[in-house]
Parts: C-alpha cells; structure tokens; sequence
C-alpha cells in the first residue's frame, strides 16, 4: 500500500468521538437558478450500537444524507466528522479507505455484480482488503450463512429473487466487520413477507453483532424495528426520538 | 495483489465470454490477416528472385528495341549472325554467345497437330539458357553450318505430338519443312513468368532462317559473361559495340537494349514487393476493422462497466485499483487474441506456402507490429472507459444509465 494510504488510514484511527457526527451540513446540486439544496443545514448524531430509521417524504434529503454519511459523497458545506474524522477535507482515495474499513452499504437497487455468484459478490470488499484466497472464501461462506443464505452461493444474482439478492448485497456489506452498515431503503424493492424477515435480519446483526444500523425507509412497519427514528423534511431534520412502539405492526423486538 | 488483480481479471474474461469473445475475435483476425498476407507476399518475392537467380545471373539478353519518332514507333533494324559473332569476337567478357530467332509455327506428327515456338540457334543455346538433353543428340557441325532438316524437341511439344511412342529419329513436319527428331530436352517446367519453358522446339539458326523464316535476321542474342562478377563490364562493352556496328551517334537513345538477369530479377523483386504492400496494406485494413470492432465492443459495456465501477468503488476500491484491474484485464483479452492471431496467421500462411509452394518466411517485425498495434487498440478502448468511470464518485458512476 502506498505512503498516502497508510497516512489516510492513520487519520482515521477510532477516538472517542460520536460514530457519526453532522452539523449544519449542506449539499448543493446544480448551479445559479437551478439550484437544488438536497440538504440544508442538517444536524445529527449517531452513537455506536443505535439502530436508527431514517424517514420523511421524498425529495426530503434521506439519500443524499445516506450517501454523505456513507462517505459516497462530500458535504458541500458543514460539517461531517465519522469517528471524530472531518471528512470533508479527506482525498478520494481517503474516503475509499474509510469507506473499506468502517463501512457496509446496501443499496435499494442491490447493486451487485451481474453474472457473478453470490460468494464471489461478498468476497469483493475483502479483495480490496488484501484477505488471502483461503480466507477469503471462509468469512463469505460466513457471512453468506448469516444472512441465510447457505447453498446458494454459486448462484449469480440473475438466479437469486429480489430477497435473497438484498441478503447477498448485506452479506457484502457485512463481510469486513463494519462499525456501521448504510441501508438506503433496503426493502423498497421486496414484498412485505420478505421485508419482515429482512428487518428480522437487521435486528439481529444489530443485537448480536453491534453493528450500528441507520436505515432509509418509507414504511413505518418497517421502521418500527428500529429503536430511534429520524424525519428528514425540506434538507433538515425535522424530528428525532425514540421509535414509537404504538406505529409498529406488533413486530416491535 | 497484481496475482489476484490477475486472476480477477481471468475471472471476468470468463464471464463475460461473449464480450470478451468479440473482442479477441477482432484482434485474430488483423493479426492473423496482417500475417498471413506478409508472410505469404515475402515467401513469393523469395521465390521469384530465386527462380531468376536460377536462371542465371550471368545471362544477358541483347534484344532490338522499338525506336520512337515522334508519335510513331517504328519497328529497329533486327541483328544478324554477324553482330553475334562480332560480340564472342571482340568482347573479353563472355563466355557464351546464341543468337536466336524465333517464330510461333504449327507442326504435325502422323495425325496431331500442335503450335509451338520453334527457335533456331546454335549449340551454345544450351549452355546460355541452360538446358540439358534427355535423349538423343544435339547437332552437328555440319548440320549447323549447312542448315539441315533436324531438331530437338522440349518436352511439352514432344509429350503432345508423340504421347507414349517414340520421338527420336522420327520426322515431324514444322511448317512446310519436313524435320528429322534427334534429341529431347531435359523438362525445365514452369518459369517464374508462368511460361513453360518445355514448350518449344529447337533447330539449327541456319536451318530456321533458310527454311522457315525465310531472312537471316536474328532476332535477340543470349550472351552469358565470364561470371557474375563481369555482367555490368560485358554489358557496357556490348552496348559500346553495337552503338558502333548500328551507328549510333553518340549521345542518341539506342535502338536496341542489353539487360541482365539481375535487372529484371530486380524488377521482378520489385513488383512482388509492390504486390505484398498492397495485400499488407489490405490486411492493415481488417486490423483497423477490428480495431473499430474491440472499440465498439468496448464502449457498448460501458454502461455496464460503469456501474460495475460505481460498485467497487463504494465498497472501498480506490479509483487506481479499479484501474488497474482494467488494464490487466484489457492487456489479458489483447494479448492472448493477439497470440492467437499470430498462431493462426503464422500456421495458415505456412500451409498455403505448403499447398502453392512458396518458402515459409518468417518475418519478425511484421508480427510484432500487427501484435503491437492489435494490443494497442485493445488496451486503449479497455482503459478508456473505465478511466472515465473511476474518475465519476461512486453515487454518479452507479447512477449511470
Ligand atoms: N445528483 C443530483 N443532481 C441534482 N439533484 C439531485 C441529485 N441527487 C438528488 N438531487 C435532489 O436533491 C433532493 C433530495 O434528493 P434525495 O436525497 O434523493 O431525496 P430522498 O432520498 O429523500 O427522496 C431532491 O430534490 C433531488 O431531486
Ligand atoms: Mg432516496
């Protein structure tokens, strides 16, 4: 690995700090009259071990902040420190390091990667993490078992259904030990049967594990799994408190 | 890491076999067509200089050219026996000397019938051209000087007149003359010209020009110097002579011409060399068209590939490792058409030189520059998309449609 590497991951060493920290954080898209602010001065705090539920109408900034909190994307103005890392001024190659190390992302559209069979999906986070072949294939096969998944790893994502491609993708995401796994609507695309047991599958990577879990979602069903619950309106957060147990559907963990 | 970069890189060749099918059949083909149409256009140009050489390098030919006055051409003034015997007189570097004429004439033995050059000249016809007897004799002293009714037939002359029965001390009739067979030549088969050189029948000078051309012109002289070494001092000396026997100021184009072996082999090398530029250059076509085909290919994935890098980007690769892992893929899929390509250009070029007869010439530099530049386009329109992409942030390259 090269010099500048080792000097971004050395900036990112975990301190005491809240897991996640914004505060007044913008993102501006387009430019002069066709501005849109997707954030507008957003402030919020996540700790280790939460598992936050983020809603809110659409267009309200819960994907651009998902993708600002999953180092995707920068801030274009604020404040953004991940375990007490400014990563506003973090390089490209920086944010990928964080990105490799901290984080799990899963994404409505499951983006994985055609033709290509479930192990070998869930093995690719670890390549770029330099884990040997052997090894490699062990905490896949793992990971793979905890979503599941077991005898459908040589399946390519074109012989998986919606629910079992979502649990392919969270296995990805979960493979290198994240300190917190981004999940942007992760049941959008699922039925409710397979939305459930999803969710079931949150609760448990976040109770057994200590994954930290901040989830998009539409669905106050769906929602009613978390234990803290975010609404974004207009770029801002417009509530935040604990999840109201009254909303869930009787699911409440 | 460039290991499992490598193996990556096989594992997406594979599974992606169509695409990466496509592409190699792109670089095959150029390369193999490049290939193929040089190796093939040397070993032709090797085998033409090498049939002239055979023909002897030490050969000139002193032949009448055709004089140009103004718009007109005017046929020159034809040799006779005296201009040969003035050249194996008065020019040091020759060896040989055979004046020739010749006449396309048709003759008839019992009932068939065949057309063939006939040529009259003297012994040393043999040994200027080089051609050696079969059977029987060649002629005598006094069947030269006194122009008797004898000739030796070429091979092809005497295969269709006679077929299975004998020809020697037979009588063919050639033209009106009734001519008795006492020899046939040794095959010579084809010429690099393509001319058989069988087909023709050979009598004494005397007898042709009394008997069926009816003049004492000559109509070319074969000369062959001392060696190799004296053709360009024999063939100044000639054209000196002849300047003066035809009287020919000084200064003013000749009406005749002297060339050598080599000239004309030169010509030839020349042409043949023309000819395989020409198919290079065909050839150097269908590599661009499947330079244009990899490109294609290429940037129809884009999409594709895009997204793919939007992926591995958002997981943690840094822009310089999915560009890496490109490149070794491109440089993986270029190099292994292109040694297919090779293989397959280089072993159909050996067997069609096989099935025609040409010699195999390998030519080094040819293949590496088809392999260089096949690879080239196949790296260039494999890293060209892939650069754009790792330079997008992973939200923008996974949203890309
Ligand atoms: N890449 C982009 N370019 C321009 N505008 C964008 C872009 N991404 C998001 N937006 C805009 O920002 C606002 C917030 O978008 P988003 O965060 O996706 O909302 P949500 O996920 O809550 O539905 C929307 O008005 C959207 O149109
Ligand atoms: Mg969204």
């Amino acid at each position: 690995m090269s010099a500048g590497a080792t000097a971004g991951e050395r900036r990112v060493e975990p301190g005491r700090a809240p897991l996640v920290a914004l505060s007044g954080v913008e993102k501006v898209y387009g430019k002069g009259e066709s501005q849109v602010y997707a954030l507008a001065g957003a402030d919020l705090r996540i700790d280790n071990g939460e598992f936050v539920a983020i809603m809110g109408p659409s267009g309200s900034g819960k994907s651009t902040c998902m993708n600002i909190v999953g180092c995707l994307d920068q801030p274009t103005s604020g404040s953004y420190r991940f375990r007490g890392v400014e990563v506003g001024t973090l390089s490209r190659d920086e944010l990928a390091l964080l990105r490799r190390h901290y984080l799990g992302f899963v994404f409505q559209g499951f983006n994985l990667l055609a033709r290509t069979s479930a192990v070998e999906n869930v093995e690719l986070p670890l390549v770029y993490r330099r884990v040997a072949a052997g090894e490699r294939r062990r905490l896949a096969l793992a990971a793979l078992a905890a979503v599941g998944l077991e005898g459908r790893e040589k399946h390519t994502p074109a012989e998986l259904s919606g629910g079992q491609q979502q649990r392919v993708a969270i296995a990805r995401a979960i493979v290198t030990n994240p300190s917190i796994l981004l999940a942007d609507e992760p049941t959008g695309n699922l039925d409710s049967a397979r939305s459930v047991a999803l969710m079931e599958l949150l609760v448990a990577l976040n109770r057994t594990r200590g994954i930290t879990i901040v989830m998009v979602t539409h669905e106050p069903d769906m929602a009613a799994y978390s234990t803290r619950t975010v609404v974004f309106r207009d770029g801002k957060v417009a509530s935040d408190g604990p999840t109201s147990r009254r909303a869930g559907a009787g699911h409440a963990p | 890491m460039l290991w499992t970069t490598l193996v990556m890189a096989f594992r997406e060749i594979r599974r992606n076999a169509l695409r990466s099918f496509l592409t190699t059949l792109g670089i095959v083909i150029g390369v193999g067509a490049v290939i193929a149409m040089v190796t093939l256009g040397q070993g032709a140009t090797i085998k033409v200089t090498g049939d002239v050489a055979k023909m002897g390098n030490n050969l000139l030919t002193v032949s009448p050219g055709s004089e140009r006055r103004g718009a007109v051409s005017v046929a020159a003034t034809m040799f006779t026996l005296d201009d040969a015997n003035a050249i194996r007189r008065d020019v040091s570097s020759v060896r040989f000397v055979a004046p020739t004429a010749s006449r396309a004439t048709s003759m008839v033995y019992a009932n068939r019938n065949y057309t063939a050059t006939v040529t009259g000249s003297i012994n040393a016809y043999l040994d200027v051209r080089g051609y050696a007897l079969d059977r029987g004799r060649i002629f005598s002293e006094t069947e030269q000087r006194v122009g008797m009714p004898v000739c030796v037939l070429g091979e092809t002359v005497r295969k269709e007149l006679f077929g299975a029965e004998e020809a020697l001390d037979a009588t063919i009739r050639v033209g009106k003359l009734a001519c008795r067979v006492v020899g046939v030549f040794a095959s010579k088969g084809q010429s690099t010209f393509g001319f058989d050189q069988d087909d023709f029948v050979l009598m004494p000078l005397a007898t042709f020009q009394r008997r069926i051309a009816g003049t004492t012109d000559v109509g070319a002289i074969f000369v062959s110097a001392r060696d190799e070494g004296s053709t360009v001092k024999a063939k100044r000396q000639i054209e000196a002579l002849m300047r003066e026997r035809r009287r020919i100021a000084l200064g003013a184009a000749p009406d005749f011409a002297v060339r050598d072996m080599k000239e004309i082999s030169d010509t030839l090398a020349t042409i043949t060399r023309a000819l395989t530029a020409l198919l290079g250059a065909v050839a150097a076509v269908s590599l661009l068209v499947g330079g244009i085909g990899i490109m294609n290919i290429m940037l129809v994935s884009v999409t594709e590939r895009t997204r793919e890098i939007g992926i591995r980007m958002a997981i943690g690769a840094r822009a310089h490792e999915v560009l890496l892992q490109f490149v070794v893929e491109a440089i993986v899929l270029s190099v292994l058409g292109g040694l297919l390509g090779m293989g397959l250009g280089l072993a159909g070029s050996f067997a069609v030189a096989r099935l025609v007869g040409l010699p195999f010439v390998l030519m080094p530099e040819v293949v590496l520059l088809a392999f260089a530049f096949s690879a080239a386009v196949g790296i260039a329109f494999g890293i060209f998309p892939a650069r754009k992409a790792s330079r997008l942030n992973p939200i923008e390259a996974l949203r890309h449609e």
